[in-house]
């Protein structure tokens, strides 16, 4: 589903965000990105959503080669996935449920269904109650679970999320591991990344380790401990 | 279909909701369209009742047609023939020389120099009525008449209605220069408004495209935002024209009165109208669609 072969990017001024990046994940596979901050984990995932492209090696998402499509083709990329990002970027100037709206109102999704769907994904999220807040009245964690509630309300086929527990106290971050896996077990790719490897002990799921731009192979669960910082 | 209806009828909510978003810098914005539109507008209006009045009051410009002195009887009854059958006359008067004597006599008071004279000096004449036309047609008339036989001299009577014309097309050019500098004005406003909705809206279009917008989704509601506010801008520009066509036609009727001749500003017709609001729609949309097209590939997710 996603596909990374030999991915080089450098950003202008000669920084290299990631070297030499080689894997693979299957469809309806759950994978982590793991390693320090600014190891190269955002890159990656903004690789995948074409957000920035590879300086070389090539980038396959759904078969298709990201780095190389047209501007014009992005658009409908982006619609297969859904992201979730380390900055919510959330809307402040509409509500929670206008938030999550967005995405179908892209697709041109008619107001009955629409409606229907926003609501079925703020009840996956816990936040059916607080349709009507604006999205600055919600705490930490609810905007989280609003940036996750608009990231699937489109059902997108992967799930990219980018640090989505890095804020948020321990049960909190259960929670929402807890949402991931739900999508997971309904067969929905996800690719997620974390600095926070405490969220990993329990898990038995697939594990990508970046070192300053270089992907670690070897034992796929790292040591708990040696990895947070 | 019903879709895609819907879909730009929240649009062009969302749009309106924008424009008087703050309501009074909106409203200002539409006066300030409305007034560079009405400047050309209401000048074309002055122009148009102009010609309209001058046409009124002048009728049409005659052609004196001067025979020569050995003109005979048949001569001048087959110029008249040809003059009644031509496509461009209107009218044909014949003044015979003796009648033209009778005439200088009594309406120049030289009644003793012209009796002293041994014979009458004045040819036989045609006064004759071209149909409405432009300057050039009547000279071209007048040419053709002056090289008839026995034709001596033929004189378009109407240097006014040249320099009239000539007066009305400068003020035409003038209307049109203006109105293309006002709606160059009307394109700039448009422009620095979106830029700076664009620059409002700048997290909602980023993120947008972060979840797979396109562009036409995106621009769409800028461009529903320049249409309308030009509309609206165009409408303002009618309103201003209408109430002071009202305004200057009060005291235009009492001066009227003195003149024994009913004169009234007539305002835009039907057809005008909808070129003044199309038009503006338009520059709006232009407007909007340049700026659009400058300012929003500037903002890219990163």
């Amino acid at each position: 589903m996603i596909s990374f072969n030999q991915v080089r990017k450098r950003y202008p001024g000669g920084h290299e965000a990631l070297s030499n990046v080689s894997f693979d994940i299957a469809q309806g596979e759950m994978a982590f990105l793991t390693g320090h901050s600014g190891a190269g984990k955002s890159t990656l995932l903004k690789l995948v959503a074409a957000i920035e492209r590879p300086n070389s090696g090539s980038v396959l998402v759904n078969n298709q080669n990201v780095g190389a499509l047209k501007a014009s083709a992005l658009p409908f990329l982006r619609r297969n996935l859904g992201i979730i990002f380390q900055d919510h970027k959330l809307l402040f100037d509409r509500n929670v449920f206008d938030n999550v709206l967005l995405p179908l109102q892209i697709c041109g999704f008619d107001h009955k269904e629409s409606a229907k769907r926003v609501r079925a994904a703020l009840d996956k999220v816990g936040l059916l109650k607080r349709e009507k807040a604006n999205p600055i009245a919600l705490s930490g964690g609810e905007q989280q679970r609003l940036c996750i509630a608009r990231a699937i309300v489109n059902r997108p086929l992967i799930l990219l999320a980018d640090e989505p527990t890095g804020n948020l106290d321990a049960d909190y971050a259960q929670d929402i591991m807890a949402i991931f896996k739900s999508f997971h077990q309904v067969g929905v790719t996800l690719l997620i990344s974390t600095h926070d490897a405490g969220v990993l002990q329990d898990t038995k799921v697939r594990v990508l380790n970046l070192k300053s731009g270089v992907l670690q192979t070897g034992p796929s669960n790292p040591n708990p401990a040696a990895a947070r910082s | 279909m019903r879709r895609a209806y819907a879909q730009h009828l929240s649009v062009l909510k969302t749009a309106l909701r924008r424009i008087f978003n703050p309501p009074l810098a909106g409203l200002l914005n539409i006066l300030v369209i409305g007034i560079a539109l009405s400047l050309p507008a209401g000048m074309y209006v002055l122009l148009q009742n102009a010609q309209g009045l001058v046409q009124q009051l002048s009728g049409t410009p005659q052609i004196s047609v001067f025979l020569s002195m050995d003109a005979k009887a048949d001569d001048i009854e087959k110029l008249r023939k040809q003059f009644t059958q031509h496509p461009a006359i209107d009218l044909v008067e014949f003044v015979p020389r003796d009648v033209a004597l009778q005439q200088l006599k009594q309406s120049t008071g030289l009644a003793d120099v012209i009796g002293g004279l041994e014979k009458n000096p004045l040819p036989d004449a045609f006064v004759i009525h071209p149909k409405p036309g432009n300057a050039e047609t009547l000279d071209t008339l007048r040419v053709e008449i002056g090289n008839l036989p026995k034709v001596e001299q033929a004189q378009l009577d109407s240097a006014w209605a040249y320099k009239l014309e000539a007066l009305l097309k400068f003020a035409g050019l003038a209307v049109l220069i203006l109105a293309s500098l006002l709606s160059l004005a009307l394109i700039a406003i448009t422009f620095n408004t979106i830029r700076l909705q664009i620059l409002t809206q700048r997290d909602e279009i980023e993120v947008a495209k972060l979840i797979g917008a396109s562009n036409s989704f995106i621009r769409r509601p800028f461009l529903y935002f320049g249409a309308i506010q030009g509309l609206l801008g165009g409408l303002a520009a009618y309103l201003i024209i209408t109430v002071s066509l009202a305004l200057l036609n009060q005291p235009l009727a009492s001066l009227s009165q003195l003149y024994a001749s009913p004169i009234s500003l007539h305002s835009l017709s039907l057809g005008d109208s909808l070129s003044l609001l199309l038009f503006s729609l338009y520059l709006g949309w232009l407007g909007a669609w340049l700026s659009v097209a400058r300012h929003l590939s500037q903002i890219e997710p990163g």
